[in-house]
């Protein structure tokens, strides 16, 4: 993974002196509320219904063992012996001191990690597809280009007071496991016809209030001209973006209120003017790539089958390998998923000692790395297969080997009302209901790939609207009541999920998800996954059945 | 009135006029709208000329009057509001203006860096000896 040089680390140590003395004036009345409040986000710093949430930044989903052995320090030393994967890749800590912030990111230079523009109307962490590097698909690794574009857009001085956030995702394989479409900016990596790599620019896609599919503004961006065709967008969107009403100063806003040619007139002409002299040059893409050179792995690995007979012999463990670890590039290895959806615990959540374990873990079996996923679990991308029996039995004994990935229980789900102060409802409770009403593993198996993602507020914050089942907490008069909708999907055939009726009170929600899944098993075809019985069908099916006793 | 110029806490050396104001000797600075409707009794004024710029005025619409200025002043109304960073950088690289960049109006003191590092080089803010210690808080950066 990406190592931090001298300047690096210089400027994430000027950042935590930056925002010890921005704190300090603070609390010193030195500075307004409002104004540290600005400050204090692009900190990563919100103040949250119970306390101060500080959200670390972990560019590209990219962690290694120390930093997990510092995380799991700092939630014990600092918090409340956890933390919280988000769906940006990142990591949470729901109960700091504000006066003890800056000492934790203090803490997190030591390991080269930071909290920088984790929040406020900033460009945001930078994300990417969990199996770079390692997938079968992939036409080139995104780390390196992600790494640029981290640096990039780190401490950039003119866009630090956009109209809005801004997000940006990198997917480099012919699966778009990054949800590229929806983010403000989507790149995909491709080859042109004479096999040059570039991007393919996507532009105006999001989730939340207003959830768009991002349209192609570039279908081949030469990789040179990367950060002067950023520059470009930003450049515009920061000029003319709205800034009178927060819900519509979003990029997407802009590019569908200027239309899709003239936004793209607009930043072709703005990239005219700068793209000479700021192209990246070759030696710079060959030292990022260096930095993310493939592992020195075992030529051998593929000879020692044994897992083949401990999976003959344990079907829980042979449910597991189905479910849990994935093929990978080099024969006689898997990528392995750590669930971090066990039936006891908040979606999300990691102890210190799951931490620590995790951390040792991935020194043993995965050359030291651990990616966070979007999906809000974790993986070791480089396993062997000859290991997988052992690393089974570790990580179940830790909780972190339920085999659930990617079925109904494998929930997306932000913290809700629980700790936000922005949410109608609490998303964590109804998580643990699903869970109970799904608790025997073959009928979750049975029904499959199923991703259900459950936002307690309008904000979305657990991209619901692309959840083959959405689930979204509204507030009616102070009771908590969730909207459903059916079909979405952040993939390649993106779509936005259509709303499945009239809200529904928060003690019928996990009978009415049950409902859905028995709808669908009736109306399957074949091996039919959810999402395809759903667009086959339509909504119709779930509908008459969901709302059969109103 | 004291101003940051050049990392340097100095005297100031202008005057802005309100728009219906009587011009006055020295180095006057007025509004976009001002300049627009008066260029031409302005241009003959025998002191400096400045133009005040504000987050929604274009200042692609300077064109060649942009010489005859040695003072740019970004009035910064709302400190969220970063059109301001972009408007320095286009004058300062894309238009080559060489004179004064100054920042005014209500922005934050540790937004000052970020202003200098797009081509702002005066700062008249409300806390000088704050803002004027802001300027050093990164050696380092990447763009």
């Amino acid at each position: 993974m990406y190592q931090y040089n001298h300047n690096d680390q210089i400027l994430i140590e000027e950042r935590v002196a930056q925002f010890r003395r921005q704190t300090e004036q603070f609390l010193n009345g030195e500075i307004s509320e409002d104004g540290y409040r600005n400050l204090r986000l692009r900190n990563g710093v919100y103040i949250q219904k119970h306390s101060p949430m500080l959200r670390v930044a972990v560019p590209y989903g990219v962690l290694n063992s120390k930093q997990l052995h510092k995380l799991a320090h700092i939630a014990r030393t600092y918090d409340k012996n956890y933390c919280h994967v988000t769906t940006r890749q990142n990591v949470q800590f729901n109960w700091p001191k504000l006066e003890q912030i800056p000492d934790i990111l203090a803490e997190l230079a030591e390991v080269q990690m930071h909290a920088i523009q984790t929040s406020g109307n900033c460009m945001r962490n930078t994300t990417s597809d969990h199996l770079a590097g390692v997938c079968v698909d992939e036409i080139d690794d995104p780390r390196p280009y992600c790494e640029l574009i981290r640096q990039w857009t780190t401490l950039h001085p003119e866009f630090d007071f956009l109209p809005r956030k801004f997000k940006i995702a990198v997917s480099g394989s012919l699966h778009d496991r990054a949800a590229t479409q929806f983010h403000d900016i989507g790149l995909h990596l491709v080859k042109n016809d004479a096999g040059e790599v570039g991007f393919r620019v996507l532009v105006g896609g999001g989730l939340g209030r207003t959830p768009v599919i991002g349209q192609i503004i570039k279908p081949f961006l030469d990789k040179k001209h990367i950060l002067s065709y950023l520059e470009a967008i930003l450049r515009i969107y920061n000029l003319f973006g709205r800034r009178d009403n927060k819900y519509k100063a979003r990029i997407k806003i802009l590019v569908k209120e200027e239309g899709l040619e003239k936004f793209n007139e607009m930043v072709e002409q703005e990239w005219a003017l700068i793209r000479d002299g700021l192209e990246v040059s070759e030696e710079r893409f060959t030292t990022m790539k260096s930095h993310f050179s493939p592992f020195d792995y075992d030529e051998k690995a593929a000879l020692n089958i044994t897992f083949e007979q401990y999976k003959h012999e344990n079907k829980t463990f042979a449910k597991w390998v189905e479910h849990n670890t994935l093929e990978h590039k080099i024969a006689g290895y898997r990528v392995v998923f750590l669930s971090l959806k066990h039936p006891e615990t908040p979606p999300g959540d990691l102890t210190s000692e799951q931490l620590d374990t995790i951390a040792d873990l991935a020194v043993r079996y995965s050359f030291g790395e651990v990616r966070s996923t979007h999906r809000q679990n974790l993986v070791f991308a480089d396993v062997k297969q000859a290991d997988l029996f052992q690393l089974w039995q570790l990580l179940n004994a830790a909780n972190l080997a339920t085999p659930n990935i990617g079925t109904a229980t494998d929930i997306i789900c932000c913290p809700g009302l629980d700790f936000c102060s922005l949410a109608n409802a609490g998303s964590i409770g109804i998580a643990k209901e699903i869970n109970e009403i799904l608790d025997d593993m073959d009928y979750l198996h049975d029904i499959g790939n199923v991703n259900i993602n459950m936002s307690g507020c309008v904000n979305g914050c657990a991209h619901q609207s692309v959840g083959h089942i959405g689930i979204l907490g509204v507030d009616k008069k102070g009771v908590e009541w969730y909207q459903i909708t059916l079909g979405g999907s952040s993939a390649n055939e993106a779509a936005i999920g259509e709303r499945l009726g009239a809200a529904v009170p928060k003690n019928e929600i996990a009978q009415t998800v049950g409902t859905i899944l028995e709808v669908y098993v009736g109306q399957r075809l074949h091996e039919e996954t959810f999402l395809e019985t759903v667009n086959r069908v339509g909504i119709e099916p779930f509908k008459a059945k969901v709302y059969a006793s109103h | 009135m004291q101003v940051i110029k050049n990392n340097q806490i100095i005297e100031n050396q202008w005057t802005f006029l309100d728009d219906d104001a009587p011009v006055i000797a020295g180095n006057i600075c007025v509004s976009l709208a001002r300049w627009q409707a008066e260029k031409e009794q302005l241009s003959k004024h025998a002191g400096n000329l400045g133009v005040r710029i504000l987050s929604t005025d274009d200042i692609s619409t300077l064109g060649a009057d942009l010489g005859l200025f040695a003072l740019v002043e970004l009035n910064v109304s709302d400190f969220m509001d970063g059109r301001s960073f972009s408007q320095a950088y286009l004058l300062r690289h894309r238009y080559r203006f060489q004179g004064e960049i100054r920042a005014t109006g209500t922005y934050l003191a540790d937004q000052a860096f970020y202003f200098s590092r797009v081509g702002v080089n005066a700062f008249s803010p409300e806390n000088l000896l704050q803002t004027q210690a802001t300027l050093k808080d990164f050696t380092v950066f990447y763009q």
